[in-house]
């Protein structure tokens, strides 16, 4: 159980996606402006991680990986210089399938959700998960977990700056400054602040 | 003749795509901590925006409207897969300190976003400069953020000294900050302003 713990624990502090592998920027700074909209975001972003993280893992340890086909009569085969294409192709399928789900039975989700369901097909969050995934070998259930971590500490950090630039309205910051700039300073400082959690031992 | 020019050089200081598009700085900020990372990774990502821009701007009247998403991922996913499956057969040190950053190129929003905007409008050749252009571009702020982070993070220029640091019995004390993930974040910061002052029309 500790185990499993430590994958979560590690990849919403230690690991965050966001803060320390700059994954998922482009949408972290562009829909940050707005408390109620990031947390609408970050709930999109754990709902794909959690199916997709998995998933991706069932495919890469019974289709890809070197050996994996031996059940089909192919023992030596490797086809995991495939494996690029056919995460970001199961990423863009459970995102859209989702997105059907949710206009069929839970249609006011799905309006509150808008644009952003389809942005993150596109969003490296998702895709830097999935590989990272496969360079560390995680099982399923271990994928699970992981997904619903990195997933919860996107969401996490997404929802503290989105507060932090809520307040920002009210500061004189420099013209040339304004808007993007100071976002990222931003984040560098809160990039300092999770470096705190990286000496924490279990 | 100026139409070319104005595709080729204008994503370098008037439209860049990371300090003004705000596109594809995921991996900017990662791969900076040396210059010889953040040079292999424009050269990859400047081959894949022009080729894929090229390739797209060619059957862009074919791609029917509702999959072009799906259309332009998979070309741009092969693409990234060459580069990948080449990194990987003739320098694979470098592959292995890029480590997922390279399978990342997929969802960098420049090649995306340079694809939709531009190539889906605009002839083949016209499509190939711009991805051009907008490789360089990102380039551009990457060298320069590397440059910054590895000469006084840790004393070398491409992994040959320049400052001579204390624990090789030199005089200059490295900044540790400098080879973390927050010195990126500053660094980019201060170019945004820098471009913003220097050219005050792109104010926001």
């Amino acid at each position: 159980m500790s185990h499993y713990f430590m994958i979560f624990f590690n990849s919403v502090f230690i690991d965050n996606i966001a803060l320390t592998f700059f994954l998922g920027m482009c949408t972290f700074i562009a829909v940050s402006k707005k408390v109620s909209t990031a947390i609408m975001l970050g709930a999109a972003v754990i709902a794909v991680e959690v199916i997709t993280v998995p998933i991706n893992s069932l495919l890469y340890s019974f289709l890809l990986k070197k050996g994996a086909l031996a059940w089909a009569g192919y023992p030596d085969l490797d086809l995991s210089f495939l494996g690029l294409i056919c995460y970001i192709a199961v990423i863009a399928a459970i995102v859209q399938i989702l997105e059907m789900a949710l206009d069929k039975y839970m249609p006011a989700l799905y309006n509150a959700l808008g644009i952003f369901l389809p942005l993150i097909t596109v969003n490296c969050a998702i895709l830097g998960a999935v590989l990272f995934m496969v360079e560390r070998d995680y099982n399923v259930v271990e994928s699970t977990v992981y997904g619903a971590g990195v997933g919860f500490g996107f969401a996490l950090a997404i929802c503290l700056l989105a507060g932090i630039r809520e307040k920002l309205v009210y500061c004189d910051i420099p013209k040339g400054l304004q808007g993007v700039g100071v976002t990222f300073i931003i984040v560098g400082l809160m990039a300092m602040s999770f470096k705190a959690f990286s000496g924490l031992q279990f | 003749m100026a139409k070319a020019k104005d595709a080729l050089l204008d994503p370098l200081f008037n439209n860049n795509p990371i300090a003004l598009q705000i596109l594809g700085i995921c991996s900017a900020l990662a791969v900076t901590n040396k210059l010889s990372t953040a040079l292999t990774m424009t050269i990859a990502v400047t081959l894949v925006t022009a080729c894929s821009n090229a390739a797209i701007s060619a059957i862009r009247n074919h791609i029917p409207n509702s999959i072009r998403i799906i259309v332009q991922m998979t070309i741009i996913a092969t693409l990234v897969i060459i580069i990948d499956q080449m990194l990987k057969a003739y320098l694979y040190e470098m592959s292995k300190a890029l480590s997922v950053y390279v399978g990342l190129i997929i969802t960098n929003c420049i090649v995306m976003g340079r694809a939709e905007a531009y190539a889906m409008k605009n002839p083949v050749g016209l499509s190939f400069l711009d991805g051009i252009g907008n490789g360089l571009g990102y380039g551009v702020v990457l060298m320069s953020v590397g440059f910054v982070r590895e000469l006084f993070g840790s004393g070398k220029l491409f992994g040959v000294t320049i400052l001579n640091t204390v624990n090789d019995g030199g005089w200059y004390v490295t900044n540790g900050l400098m080879l973390l993930a927050p010195s990126a974040f500053f660094l980019i910061g201060f170019i945004i302003w820098g471009l913003r002052t220097w050219k005050p029309e792109l104010q926001e």
